[in-house]
């Protein structure tokens, strides 16, 4: 007999198996009243013992005909799914708070894999290497987060000595204007070196890529543009390849396009541009390049280490600072190479965050799980007596347990089945949310990987609450009784399994809340912070860069620059107008130099200071008062003199006092003449505020120096103060302004400082919007638990209550009788929450800030949120218990 | 229940089928006498629960080692299944009982003389 042909003659087989075991058991009874003369029902009796469980024999038998059991389960779970379509309430509840609980795990954990756990999107991304420099002997070093950049002169040094490298290059991003198409515009743009493509192996998407030849100077002028440029200024047109575009007013050939998503290492960028650096004319300083390389196959970060640190002396000996200076100065800075892998610097700070969040979801999911484990036993309780029956009449233990697991699998797999529809609305949400420091945002996505994910915490999920009332109901023979059916009043042991899960959620709950608590308070400590400037939301900063082949001379540069802040000044409502080459909390680094300080002998090199250049006004535009001293004047900056102002931290450590400050001197070289302190400023957290106040050296816009000459800084960010900040008419004005200046000046990354600021504290508030989501949800499964189970026991214990009542107990004390017990759970789970919360916010220590991991305020706080939420939990089950009336309690029966 | 199960468990896999396989090469039979020849046969050292037969005839039958077909017992006058062991059926058997052979040859050289020299 065919497959196909079992399949529809099975109806016969089962009917004859059933005939067949009927013509056994009736001959073996007329043997047996042959044999032993008993009368007819004995002998049935008989009979049927020795033939054995008959509904389990046949079901084998029958089996045997199906594939492996698939069948038994494909029925089993058609009983489910009628079962769960009849008790829709039931159902929606339990798959809403798994679609939710699953859908928030498959998010994070999309996020965490795309982040933290996937490769760099270039191949063989793990031979990639971050090259930052360690040097521990500079003075004033440590003030910089990453470590010593590299200098153009090191990357000849390192390139063409180097043995452990396939490929290494330097690259930074700045800002370009590009003249000549619709309109000019500020365009984000990487400078790179030859070895930088190299490096990160993506090949052009058209055209060819920048070669060695690019970047010979006073050679061809290429430049490769991003796809996203291409398509938005170029419409994707292949025929762009070989046009030429201007560049900061030079003209530049296009020679490829890369393609969409490629990225220098997180930088996304409109045009790539050759450095073309003449080699003879670098110096040893500039220390202002990121660099990155590709280890040779087999080649380690540490044998890179060494390998370079073994060129260092070479580039001493190749290079110097100009005639006269010693080119081994630097070895007192004791430079050592401090390499790591390209994804760690990527990924920075971002992972502890990340595994906080993944950790406390999961929680989430956990004490979602518990709520359902609870419904469940709820649900097996009251089908015991059918189970029971079940058991009676030959069900294998085995055979219920798999039908309740199957059933909780079932749930599980559905939740998580709509749980990918809440991750996937949840992803959308975030990258939205688009926290800003967030790297690799782009590549988060919903992949089979997530999928997989999802697949195996539903099915875990659904065995995990379903293997508790299975344990309970199906394998422990004790559970199996019909009489137990009919008491009235539960027993304390069947109680006991459902409190524990309550004690547990409490618990868990506690601990979120905990940490929720402490990421608020960190963010109030952040909001405290004076971050040294005034009213963020109504300071506009917009950036205009002025390139030398537009204006030549620095001094015309500062005047076109002054011009352009008293046009954006006479925009109506506009009260202040100042620009700096940096304005706080933007991200950009510092300058920096050596400043010694007049009447001061140095052991060594005096420390490293940063440094501002600022325009007169600017303070007052930011609101960053003036402590001592006075600001700088037009005619102090056209005049070149020698003056300075510090910032406040920079004055005590140096002079003792703001005001001891003003009249003193100090130079960035000895062949300087020095400048004099004529004012100090409040302190301003350009780094961030959860970063201290840098101490800082405000130059003026335009400066001499011996090695510069008369040096303007060209890209300047100007800070207007309005009223009218952030709107997009004030911005149309502002723009209008600039350009009545100069018409080929484009305006770029125009921002409230409101924006800026709340950029900074994106981290936080993006680990406080989450644990916030997540300890919320843990609140209130933790208090529908408590409700549910308070409710249980009132609905269970009803003719117990109306016994009580008939005896004489009041109506409060009954009520206070449920609500105790309540209190009781959530008192064991709050004392057992916070050992674990002890534990876990030591875990977060990096996310805080002003605030003690033990924070008593936290602590304090969060158990009595809890119990009081506890209490109404039960108080509201509790009442009903005292509206019982007790003659129809009694009547139940 | 607990008792007879805790029995058939300590058969064999494998072991009731090649009982039925030496009954029916004997002669065809259906169920009931099955169980009364191994029953006898072993003098009822082997308390197999009757019933344990159908799930075993199922599982030859599928494997096409028998084969059955409803006739009237001429004993009882009932319609009855009889089983036939099929060729396949007497090849497999021969396997089988070697295979056991070799097997039970094994157990005895691990437990018999070698216990005895121990022992002396």
């Amino acid at each position: 007999m065919s497959w196909l042909g079992r399949i529809f003659h099975r109806r016969d087989m089962y009917d004859e198996l059933g005939e067949e075991v009927q013509a056994h058991l009736e001959e073996k009874t007329e043997q047996i009243m042959r044999l032993e003369n008993l009368p007819r029902a004995e002998a049935r009796q008989a009979a049927l013992r020795a033939f054995g469980n008959q509904t389990l024999l046949e079901e084998r038998s029958r089996e045997v005909w199906q594939w492996s059991r698939l069948e038994s389960i494909l029925a089993d779970l058609k009983f489910a799914l009628r079962r769960l379509r009849r008790s829709p309430g039931f159902t929606i509840t339990v798959l809403l708070t798994l679609a939710i609980g699953i859908g928030a795990n498959t998010a994070v954990f999309s996020v965490v894999r795309s982040v933290l756990l996937k490769p760099l999107p270039y191949p063989d991304s793990d031979q990639l290497v971050s090259l930052w420099l360690n040097a521990p002997g500079a003075a004033g070093l440590a003030n910089f987060q990453k470590g010593l950049p590299l200098s153009a002169s090191m990357y000849f040094a390192f390139s063409e000595n180097n043995r452990t490298f396939q490929s290494l290059g330097v690259w930074i991003a700045q800002k370009a204007n590009v003249t000549g198409l619709a309109r000019p515009e500020e365009v984000n743009t990487v400078l790179v070196t030859d070895g930088i493509l190299e490096t990160l192996g993506i090949p052009p998407l058209a055209g060819r890529a920048l070669t060695a030849a690019d970047q010979i100077p006073n050679g061809p002028k290429s430049i490769m543009l991003s796809y996203g440029y291409w398509q938005r200024r170029f419409g994707g047109d292949h025929s762009v390849i070989g046009r030429t575009i201007i560049v900061d007013s030079q003209t530049r050939t296009i020679v490829g396009v890369m393609p969409r998503g490629f990225r220098v290492v997180d930088h996304d960028f409109d045009i790539l541009v050759p450095f073309a650096f003449e080699r003879n004319k670098q110096q040893l300083a500039g220390f202002g390049l990121q660099g990155i390389g590709r280890l040779k196959p087999g080649m380690t970060i540490p044998e890179a280490n060494a390998d370079i640190a073994r060129t260092i002396p070479i580039w001493m000996d190749s290079f110097s600072n100009g005639p006269g200076s010693d080119s081994h100065w630097y070895v007192k800075w004791k430079i050592t190479p401090d390499f790591h892998s390209l994804k760690t610097e990527v990924v920075g700070s971002v992972g502890s965050v990340l595994w906080v969040v993944m950790g406390t979801i999961g929680i989430v999911l956990l004490i979602a799980c518990v709520n359902v484990a609870n419904l469940l036993l709820v649900r097996a309780e009251a089908r015991q007596l059918e189970l029971s029956i079940r058991a009676a009449l030959g069900a294998g233990r085995g055979r219920i347990a798999r039908e309740l697991l199957l059933e909780s699998a079932l749930l599980g797999l559905l939740g998580g089945a709509l749980g990918t529809g809440v991750a996937a609305a949840a992803l959308r949400f975030l990258v939205v949310l688009g926290p800003a420091n967030l790297p690799r945002i782009s590549e988060i996505s919903l992949d089979a990987g997530s999928i997989l994910f999802t697949f195996s915490i539903s099915l875990f999920s659904g065995l995990f609450f379903g293997a508790i009332p299975a344990w309970k109901y199906a394998l422990t023979r004790t559970r199996v009784s019909l009489g137990a059916a009919r008491t009235v009043s539960a027993g304390r042991e069947r109680h006991r399994s459902r409190n524990i899960l309550v004690v547990a959620q409490v618990a868990m709950a506690l601990v979120l809340l905990v940490c929720a608590m402490l990421m608020i308070r960190t963010f109030q400590q952040l909001r405290m912070v004076d971050p040294g400037f005034t009213d963020a939301s109504s300071l506009q900063t917009l950036h205009v860069a002025i390139p030398d082949s537009l204006v030549a001379d620095s001094r015309m540069v500062v005047h076109v620059q002054n011009n352009i802040a008293d046009k954006l000044a006479s925009v109506p409502g506009v009260t202040s107008v100042g620009f700096a080459q940096t304005v706080p909390m933007e991200g950009v680094g510092h300058g920096w130099n050596l400043i010694y300080v007049e009447g001061k002998i140095y052991q060594g090199d005096p420390p490293i200071r940063f440094y501002n250049y600022i325009s007169p006004g600017y303070f007052q535009a930011l609101g960053t008062s003036l402590i001592a001293g006075h600001d700088f004047d037009w005619n102090d900056v056209y005049n070149l003199l020698p003056k300075v102002i510090v910032s406040e931290n920079l004055a005590r450590e140096e002079w003792g006092s703001a005001s001891a400050a003003i009249g003193k001197r100090m130079r960035e070289a000895p062949s300087e003449p020095w400048f004099q302190v004529i004012g100090v400023v409040r302190d301003v957290r350009y780094d961030g505020v959860d970063q201290g106040a840098p101490a800082i050296v405000y130059w003026p816009a335009l400066i001499k120096n011996p090695w510069m000459g008369t040096f303007a800084p060209r890209s300047m960010a100007f800070a207007v103060r309005s009223k009218r900040a952030g709107t997009q008419t004030l911005l149309n004005e502002l723009q209008q302004a600039v350009w009545s200046v100069n018409g080929s000046l484009p305006v770029a990354s125009p921002r409230t400082m409101q924006e800026i600021y709340s950029k900074s504290l994106a981290r936080t508030s993006f680990t406080l919007l989450m644990l916030g989501i997540a300890a919320a949800m843990a609140l209130a499964l933790g208090i529908i638990g408590i409700y549910g189970v308070i409710s249980y026991a009132v609905s269970q214990r009803t003719r117990e209550i109306g016994i009580r009542m008939a005896l004489g107990a009041k109506k409060g004390e009954l009520r206070l009788m449920f609500v105790r017990s309540a209190m009781m759970l959530t008192g064991i789970g709050i004392v057992i929450g916070l050992g674990a919360a002890f534990a876990v916010s030591r875990l977060m220590r990096t996310l805080l800030f002003g605030v003690s991991p033990l924070d008593p305020i936290s602590f304090a706080v969060v158990p009595l949120i809890l119990a009081a939420a506890a209490a109404l939990a039960s108080f509201l089950p509790a009442s009903r218990a005292a509206a019982v009336n007790p003659v129809d309690a009694l009547k139940v029966e | 229940m607990e008792n007879s199960k805790n029995i058939s468990r300590d058969l064999f896999p494998g072991a009731l089928e090649m009982m039925i396989l030496e009954s029916l090469r004997r002669q065809p039979a259906h169920g009931y006498v099955l169980v009364q020849h191994i029953q006898q046969r072993s003098n009822n050292l082997l308390e197999v629960e009757e019933g344990s037969l159908y799930p075993a005839l199922q599982r030859l039958l599928k494997a096409k080692l028998v084969k059955a077909e409803w006739t009237i017992s001429s004993a009882t006058n009932r319609r009855v299944r009889v089983y036939e062991i099929t060729k396949n059926g007497s090849l497999h058997l021969e396997k089988e009982i070697s295979r056991f052979d070799r097997m039970l040859e094994g157990i005895q050289m691990v437990l018999g003389p070698k216990r005895g020299e121990m022992n002396s």
